[in-house]
């Protein structure tokens, strides 16, 4: 890109060149360095243009998003090339010019509205609250806008939700309530930092829609950062795709899903790739939950309701709902930690004992559990050989060199070798965290692992290697899995057995391939067609079929 | 539906605090049950026969139970008789009362100096954070803090009353006393205490609104291009004020109990003077008068301070 100024009237209004981003790391037995997190990333953006931004965690997506309000997150400094915002490099304006620059030309929609909204202010404050700050307009034509706004963005009773507190709305209508703030003072740009990545998926197709038609609409330009491809494809017009800060590819969003041309880029269009027979549930089962029904605290509301699934040996059932149907409470009543009310738990043969300090050391052996966090399931300052040697010194008096082979074997295992027996939980990746946490429950030689969204916290390209992981095990091991998780392309992946969970109820349970095949109660047929495909154009289809369904069909 | 949750809460609050006042009532009668002496002893003196002992005993209903002479204190307390002082035979509440208004006087004028200085120069100090100004802020509060508060009651006498002679160094007050004059008069204790409660207030603020600025809504704030201060009032501040208040609280109640030194260097007739003066006279009575008042003002601002804390809390004000 030549760097002399060109005219104007050919410039893009928004034109990053040559994008240099450092942030200084301080290690903890070392002094502190300067790393680059971005390298050298130019791009360009027309007016009422959307581009997607897609990486893994850690590709620098956000970093660079957030480059065209010349704003930094946490000690990042801009040490390299230009931000050409509306006929000026912005990099050069001082503190002053940049915040008359933010909120005005360019705003930006978060992951967590829910944490993005102060708790202490009612919705329409905050939502005006740039528009009057840079005196686009008066506080009664701001809000006036808002209303129009969260109509467009088919929000509940518009003309007043604006009096309500962020705690009183729910998470995906905050989602839509921050897109209209930043759609409020008029910008040239919004950025939209994975703004439905937290939401269920139910849920992320309604705000994905709502906010694609808000930038239609309005003309206005888009940053759209996300990790979920088949999610930015319904929605841009361009994608680039970066990794470890660098530009991999940047192209049309039908170049990138259609004809991608590069390795990495063709890794993520491929739709997830694991290979696993399902199995029939035959035979007596591991683990049978017979009508359990539990509440939390004693209370009246309970959360799961006359819960009856069963586990074969050396198989999977994956218990698939949103954020709220009862999943996780349904492992925590498996485990004891939370008693059911009713109801009965068999395990290999005998009933466990409902509360956990009645059960035996066995029968906490025999079932154990991985976590979605895996960072803050260990604790930081023992090593992996620590963590993993824990319950074998605990469940089977191993000590010594006994001990250290069979942490290595372990680690062997897990694809991990040797060398990590002395690292400490930060010094791995995130794929590793989850590694170490499966050897540790794999240290116990159970019968069942629960697994509660185990790769849910992990880029796509990771859970997958995960996955393989998990289903290799289980054939060389025996070990059955108890899978909970809220997305549907790691059930298919994975599953035997699925138990399909609504508002703390099974709606639908059987083998894989009865679950997943037609006729669908409303619920799966609802939570089914949720899940983005790869597909240009997929959104609106959908989003027509549910108003077909909507209207009786 | 049932009330506001809210008044269900801050009723829940009031009673536990008459509860614990109740509770505290029961340790102050009973340490003092406890205390060696005799109070016909002490009454009558050395000399006195055991007859006499005997008939002063009776007539001041010592002879009854423990539990039926704090039931007949509290009942007197709940009327509003503290009962008599031994030692001048005055009534415990009209001694008290002046004295009480003197050091509410005095706790007031230190509190509208140093509750505001110290949420301010806490707001100056987050917004200028780890810069040359927050440290000078933190260093000269928390050294007038690390000083005992007699050594800057004296230092103040040195400087301000003996050496520029702009106060009084007595701070001697009356009640037909004119303002103005009275002000004179306890501008060095109020400085003193000010100095003393000030840093405990400032460091806390600053630390709730920097916990406060982790959050990902101040960086939506920045993103609409407030300017720090603008950040640090609209959203931080309002967010921090339940720890701001507590510590607050904390602190006048210390204003109100804890000047004991500080009248007594300065010869204030206030309620920490009146204490120490009945202390060493074994005035049992006095004693549980005063404790009791202590106990209800530290009770009474802790109380406002849950309130408060409650009141600021959007998600106890509204409900889902």
């Amino acid at each position: 890109m030549p760097k002399e100024p060109m005219p104007v009237t050919d410039k893009p209004f928004l034109d990053i060149r040559n994008l240099r981003i450092e942030v200084t790391v301080y290690p903890p037995d070392d002094a502190p360095r300067d790393i680059v997190i971005v390298d050298d990333v130019s791009l360009a953006l027309e007016k009422g243009k959307v581009l997607g931004l897609i990486g893994e965690s850690g590709a620098g997506k956000s970093t660079i998003g957030l480059s065209p309000m010349a704003y930094g997150r946490g000690g990042v400094r801009i040490t390299g090339g230009e931000v050409w915002l509306n006929g000026r490099d912005i990099l050069k304006d001082n503190a002053r010019k940049k915040r008359k620059l933010r909120g005005r030309e360019v705003c930006y929609v978060a992951q967590s509205a829910a944490a993005a909204f102060n708790p202490a202010h009612r919705l329409m404050d905050q939502v005006v609250e740039a528009t009057l700050k840079h005196g686009v307009s008066s506080r009664r034509e701001a809000e006036k806008r808002a209303v129009e706004l969260f109509r467009k963005l088919s929000l509940p009773d518009p003309e007043n939700i604006g009096k309500r507190y962020p705690h009183q709305v729910s998470g995906g209508q905050l989602q839509r309530v921050m897109t209209a703030m930043a759609l409020c003072s008029q910008p040239d740009l919004i950025i939209f930092d994975e703004p439905t990545t937290a939401l269920d998926v139910t849920t992320q197709i309604d705000v994905l829609a709502a906010i694609k038609e808000a930038i239609r609409d309005t003309g206005v330009a888009a940053l759209y950062i996300t990790h979920d491809l088949a999610v930015v494809a319904q929605v841009s017009d361009e994608i680039m795709v970066l990794r470890h800060g660098k530009t991999v590819e940047w192209g049309k969003t039908r170049q990138i899903v259609d004809d991608p041309q590069e390795t990495y880029t063709q890794q993520l269009v491929a739709a997830r790739h694991v290979e696993h027979g399902e199995q029939s549930p035959d035979g007596t089962p591991l683990l049978s939950v017979k009508n359990v029904t539990a509440a939390y605290g004693g209370g009246s509301v309970n959360v799961l309701k006359n819960v009856s699934v069963d586990i074969q040996p050396g198989q999977t059932l994956a218990v698939v709902g949103e954020s709220g149907s009862g999943k996780s409470t349904l492992a925590r009543a498996i485990t004891g930690l939370l008693p059911p009310k009713e109801g009965s738990i068999n395990f290999d043969g005998r009933e466990l004992s409902s509360r956990l300090a009645q059960r035996s050391k066995e029968d906490l052996r025999e079932l154990q559990m991985i976590y979605q966090m895996a960072d803050v399931a260990m604790n930081p300052r023992q090593t992996v050989a620590t963590i993993i040697g824990r319950p074998l010194e605990f469940y089977f008096d191993m000590r010594g060199k006994e001990r250290d082979r069979r942490v290595a074997e372990l680690l062997d295992k897990i694809e991990m070798g040797s060398g990590f027996i002395d690292r400490y939980p930060a010094e791995l990746s995130g794929g590793q965290k989850q590694r170490v946490c499966i050897a540790r429950a794999l240290a116990a030689k159970p019968k069942l692992i629960i697994c509660d969204e185990v790769t849910s916290a992990l880029d796509p390209l990771v859970a997958n290697g995960i996955l393989k992981l998990l289903l290799e095990l289980q054939k060389e091991e025996g070990v059955s899995y108890l899978f909970i998780t809220h997305d549907i392309a790691t059930v298919r992946a994975i599953a035997d057995s699925i138990a399909v969970m609504y508002r703390g109820e099974v709606v639908r349970y059987g083998p894989k391939s009865q679950v997943l095949s037609p006729p669908y109660d409303n619920y799966t047929q609802l939570l089914l067609s949720s899940v983005p495909e790869m597909e240009i154009g997929w959104l609106e289809k959908a989003i027509a079929g549910r108003k077909m369904a909507a209207a009786g069909n | 539906m049932g009330a506001h949750p809210i008044l269900t809460l801050i009723a829940q609050r009031i009673a536990l605090g008459v509860l614990l006042l109740l509770a505290v009532s029961v340790l102050i009668f009973v340490g003092t049950e406890i205390l060696p002496g005799d109070v016909a002893a002490s009454i009558l003196g050395q000399a006195a026969t055991p007859q006499a002992l005997e008939n002063l005993r009776a007539q001041l209903g010592l002879n009854d139970p423990a539990y039926i002479r704090y039931f007949r204190w509290l009942g007197g307390v709940l009327t509003g008789d503290l009962g008599t002082a031994l030692s001048n035979r005055m009534d415990i509440a009209t001694s008290i009362w002046p004295r009480l208004k003197n050091t509410m006087f005095l706790a007031f004028w230190a509190a509208a100096v140093s509750v505001p200085l110290a949420i301010l120069l806490g707001l100056i100090a987050v917004r200028y954070r780890n810069g040359f100004v927050d440290k000078t802020i933190s260093g000269l509060s928390l050294s007038a803090t690390s000083l005992p508060e007699f050594f800057i009651g004296y230092v103040l006498m040195y400087f301000f009353a003996v050496r520029l002679g702009w106060f009084p160094s007595v701070s001697t007050v009356y009640d037909t006393m004119p303002f103005l004059d009275r002000m004179r008069a306890i501008a060095l204790p109020a400085t003193a205490l000010t100095l003393v409660v000030l840093a405990h207030m400032m460091r806390m603020t600053r630390a709730a609104i920097l916990n406060v600025m982790q959050s990902a809504y101040i960086e939506t704030a920045e993103l609409k291009g407030l300017t720090l201060f603008e950040i640090i009032r609209k959203h931080a501040f309002p967010n921090a004020i339940a720890p701001i208040v507590n510590v607050v609280m904390l602190n006048l109640a210390y204003l109100v109990v804890g000047v004991v030194v500080i009248e007594v260097i300065f010869v204030y007739p206030g309620m920490g003077q009146y204490l120490v003066d009945h202390v060493t006279r074994r005035d049992v009575p006095v004693v549980q008068a005063v404790g009791l008042i202590f106990a209800a003002v530290y009770i009474g601002l802790n109380l406002v301070a849950d309130i408060v804390a409650i009141l600021a809390n959007p998600r106890l004000r509204h409900r889902r």
